[in-house]
């Protein structure tokens, strides 16, 4: 059986987060009713003139910036010709041999372990229109496509990388970060379900040891994680298959259908077009000069990658964990408020929670954790009563979730106090609970004492029934053993 | 016409000026006058859109104005606009069935600082369509006639702005100039006509031709007149990329061509009767030795020869690539063009087909039944010395000779002369009709299209008469970037010995 390799880049669109278009001053707002925001550039009534906007400029240089990349100092607008009813000026607006942003990487983990991708380019580009194919009927009632314009002109950056991802979770796990690093570095909303954030993955396969690619694929317009990973499993699939069976894969672009999981051949290269690109002689080269790059390095946020780093060596995270926390900047920024009402050297709990319960009941209603109903203060003081013993790790589950449910104002002691889940800390009363289990199971004991260690675990439980779960673990071990074996 | 129409009684628009700021005249008068001017001649056909009512309206705000005492620079001044730049209220065609009926909801950068310099808009000017021809005859509504032999072409794209101008039935008008179409017609019909340097103009809501080399000038009979018309639109426009905010030291603003134009003016008064004592004038060896009919190189050496009386010296000069102009501006050009046509596919307004299959379909018997012969023959070569495989010997390597002559051009008027004077065309006004091969015209852009390549300002005044039908020439002044004003000065200084820019048709 032959070993195959799976060879994967990403092309992925995230809409720059600009008020107005990158090329007019219509605003990009989402949701409004169809063409209200479009104007005569967007439209591309005759006479029309592009001018670009210096906020998407903004943005690129930003993500250039936290992604360790070359700005380029002058680059240029190119024009994309086809044809297309939803591209009002027949050309798209892009930039093509010389972009903004060369280079750069970005580093991931997958499965605990570290992975880092580099970065082909990023440019700056403006989005097409939307046909509305759907509930659509021209002046005569008869079924028709109808066009809205209000996304024509939205900004976009296309962040291009090598091909040297080599699973489908390698590559979900890069897109993940990168969605989280652009949201992070504010230049793009990341709404993926509103096409915010949009990846196309390249797909090739090679006998494992080979060094020349395969022929790839390109899946277009994936618009979630999940959806990725099935795409890619499934095209890779497909090529192995189809060369397995003596079949040779052909360029092609291919559309992932979620419903059917499959992808499906939408053009190939035959049919492909000569976009007759040449420099858009309506816009100068973009010129970036140092005091730009120098205003924007200014303004930068902390990059993932450097609190990361300060996790690991502050806080005595482990790069994982690390890793994990700073996916997201409302994460990180909510862990760092657990962390910072914690005891010094108590933050690995905090991780625990934060990536643990607190996230598991966001996925569970889907919320962003910037709109989680516990706040890091709420959620830092529960913590810190498992810290000081007053409740287990187990019947804090407890508080946490009725924490959640808005019982007490959310208020962790006061819950603790009214659902009596405080741990038994008067050490008289656990030794008595001890003793009383002693008396009353002789043979336990006595299994013990012949040598069998399990029997030291079911005294143990037979306490804790005993105290109805409040009593401190490890209070019980200690002074189980004490009795035992003192 | 047995009398002189009121609104052309007055010899410049200065003079018109004056006698609508003394309230001598009305500019409701003026207008209903070149309103029946143009009527009375429809024959030439220069005219795709007039709106009476419109016009009449202008003129009554202007005449309230003038009735408060403002001092609008063109306040009640009739002029028109080529119908590539569009207007709010005329229809704006482009010259083209694709935009028939297209009216358009905004107007164009120009129109609008003409408007608030207070001229008055008589309607829109037949062009080649979308400014594709030099002879006027690619115009969708016909071809236009030149004022001095209604069988002779008026020259083109903006041969309805020269043809109105010359017949005089308004003071002024647009035109837009891409490898000549300002300065040829304006020679062909026997007035003054100026292209800016590239930038100093917005081309917002300018029908896009060649994007790197349009650029909207004025046609009139004055250098002076001119000067009026070029001052206020040579202004900086955020709503367009290729607009400089600077020309040189100075600030691209109203007023720049004027202070230039009067500072030369004052240093040329200095010198008595030799006013252009000190000027070089480069004569491009190329220019001469090329197929130029022999009568046109007279009438340009006799001119030449009056430079030299008004105290200017000429230095021979070589422009070596001239040869290669007409080449490298039909790779580029078309490349522009292609591209920039695209927009016009019948989705969303202009020409649909009636009948079609799918919408490529549609796309495609659209643009064929409304662009005509001499579009579709721009685009195609547009689109394929863009395509892949063809771009790098085509379009790059005209890229790269552009640069090359630009240099030729600067070479020359860095180090040798002031300003560069030639023909505008190789001949007069052909017939109508006439045509020979598609590329006998294109190769008459000779002497028009390097300036445009170069981006340098340029300008056609008239300098006489030629051949066995004695019709107009032309004389091309080429000046450094940014001199409109000093080719501005030169021309009116020319046009004060002469009275060549005088003359009128005898049918008028």
């Amino acid at each position: 059986m032959m070993k195959w390799e799976i060879v994967i880049g990403l092309e992925t669109h995230a809409q720059l987060s600009t008020a107005s278009k990158i090329f007019s001053d219509s605003s990009t707002h989402y949701g409004a009713q169809p063409n209200t925001q479009a104007n005569q550039v967007d439209m591309a009534l005759p006479g029309a003139l592009p001018v670009l906007n210096k906020g998407a400029v903004d943005r690129a240089i930003r993500f250039g910036l936290a992604v360790g990349a070359e700005i380029a100092p002058r680059s240029v607008f190119a024009r994309k010709n086809y044809f297309y009813p939803d591209l009002p000026k027949n050309y798209q607006i892009s930039q093509f041999d010389l972009p903004v942003v060369k280079g750069g990487t970005v580093s991931f983990f997958v499965d605990e372990q570290e992975k880092t991708v580099n970065l082909t380019r990023a440019h700056l580009e403006e989005d097409a229109g939307k046909s509305l194919h759907e509930n659509f009927t021209g002046p005569h009632g008869e079924s028709s496509t109808g066009i809205d314009l209000n996304r024509a002109g939205t900004p976009l950056l296309e962040i291009v990388t090598e091909p040297e991802m080599r699973s489908a979770a390698e590559a979900v796990a890069y897109a993940r970060t990168l969605h989280g690093l652009v949201v992070w570095l504010g230049i793009c909303d990341g709404k993926m379900q509103e096409g915010s954030f949009r990846c196309d993955a390249n797909v090739s396969v090679r006998p494992k040891g080979q060094e020349k690619l395969g022929t790839r694929t390109e899946i277009k317009n994936v618009n979630s994680f999940r959806f990725l990973e099935r795409a890619i499993l499934f095209e890779a699939r497909r090529q192995i298959e189809l060369i397995e069976d003596g079949g040779t894969v052909i360029q092609e672009t291919r559309l992932y259908d979620s419903d059917l999981d499959e992808t499906r051949s939408m053009r190939t290269k035959g049919d492909a077009h000569d976009y007759r690109y040449f420099p858009d002689p309506d816009l100068p080269p973009l010129m970036i000069s140092d005091d730009w790059i120098e205003r924007i390095r200014k303004e930068m946020p902390e990059l993932p990658a450097d609190r990361r780093e300060r996790f690991g060596k502050q806080l005595g995270l482990s790069a994982y964990d690390a890793a994990q926390l700073t996916m997201h900047r409302s994460t990180a920024d909510y862990f760092e408020a657990v962390a910072k009402q914690l005891p010094s050297g108590q933050a690995k709990l905090g991780a625990n929670w934060v990536l643990g319960e607190l996230a598991a009941a966001l996925n569970r209603e889907d919320l962003d954790i910037s709109d989680s109903p516990v706040t890091a203060v709420q959620l830092a003081t529960l913590i810190g009563r498992i810290i000081d013993g007053t409740v287990s790790n187990k019947m804090a589950r407890e508080v946490f979730t009725a924490m959640w449910e808005g019982e007490h104002d959310r208020n962790a002691d006061a819950i603790i106090e009214a659902r009596g889940l405080k741990q038994i800390s008067d050490a008289g009363a656990v030794e008595a609970l001890v003793d009383q289990v002693l008396t009353a199971h002789p043979a336990i004991v006595e299994e013990y004492r012949s040598g069998k260690d399990k029997a030291f675990n079911s005294l143990v439980g037979q306490v804790m029934r005993a105290a109805k779960g409040k009593a401190n673990p490890q209070q019980v071990t200690d002074l189980l053993r004490q009795k035992l074996d003192g | 016409m047995s009398h002189t129409p009121l609104h052309a009684e007055f010899n410049s628009i200065a003079a018109l000026r004056q006698a609508l700021a003394t309230r001598r005249v009305s500019a409701h008068d003026i207008t209903r006058s070149a309103l029946d001017a143009i009527h009375a001649h429809t024959d030439l056909n220069a005219f795709l859109h007039i709106d009476a009512e419109l016009s009449l309206e202008q003129a009554h705000q202007a005449d309230q104005k003038l009735t408060n005492g403002s001092d609008l620079p063109l306040l009640g001044i009739p002029i028109a606009h080529k119908d590539l730049l569009v207007t709010q209220g005329w229809r704006t065609t482009a010259g083209s069935k694709m935009l028939g009926d297209y009216v358009s909801p905004f107007d164009a950068t120009v129109v609008r600082h003409l408007r608030n310099a207070g001229a008055i808009c008589l309607g829109k000017l037949n062009c080649d369509a979308f400014g594709m021809g030099s002879g006027n005859e690619n115009s969708a509504f016909g071809p236009v006639r030149n004022p001095w032999d209604h069988s002779a072409i008026p020259g083109g794209s903006s041969g309805g702005s020269a043809a109105a101008v010359a017949a005089g039935l308004l003071q002024g008008a647009t035109g837009t100039d891409t490898g000549g179409s300002v300065r040829q017609p304006a020679a062909m019909c026997g007035v003054s006509g100026i292209k800016p340097t590239y930038g100093t103009v917005s081309r917002y809501g300018v029908i896009a031709s060649g994007s790197s080399l349009d650029q909207v000038g004025p046609i009139a009979r004055h250098a002076l007149d001119l000067l009026e018309l070029l001052d206020p639109i040579s202004t900086f426009d955020p709503a367009d990329a290729t607009s400089l905010e600077v020309c040189n030291d100075a600030a691209n603003q109203a007023g720049r061509v004027r202070n230039d134009y009067n500072t030369v003016r004052s240093a040329q008064k200095v010198n008595g009767s030799t006013p252009l004592k000190g000027l070089r004038i480069g004569i491009p060896d190329e220019y001469f030795s090329t197929s130029i009919s022999p009568d046109v190189a007279a009438t340009i050496e006799t001119a030449l020869q009056e430079f030299e009386t008004l105290g200017a010296q000429r230095v021979r000069i070589s422009l070596p690539r001239t040869a290669l102009v007409v080449p490298v501006y039909y790779v580029i050009s078309p490349a522009e063009s292609s591209s920039n046509l695209s927009r016009f596919d019948g989705v969303r307004y202009g020409y649909r087909t009636q009948e079609y299959g799918d919408l490529d379909d549609m796309i495609s018997r659209s643009r064929t039944e409304a662009f005509g012969d001499e579009v579709i023959r721009r685009i195609m070569v547009g689109t394929y010395v863009l395509s892949h495989g063809y771009y790098d010997a085509y379009y790059l390597q005209a890229q790269r000779l552009r640069r090359l002559i630009t240099n030729d051009f600067r070479q020359a008027l860095n180090n040798q002369c002031d300003v560069i004077m030639g023909p505008v065309a190789p001949a007069v006004a052909r017939a109508i009709g006439d045509k020979g091969a598609p590329t006998d015209d294109w190769n008459a852009d000779i002497f028009t299209a390097g300036v445009s390549l170069a981006g340098l300002p340029a300008m056609s005044i008239p300098c006489g008469f030629a051949s066995d039908r004695n019709l107009p020439v032309g004389l091309q002044i080429i000046g450094h970037y940014f001199s409109e004003g000093q080719l501005l000065a030169i021309a009116d200084c020319y046009q004060n010995a002469t009275d060549w820019h005088q003359r009128k048709p005898e049918s008028l």
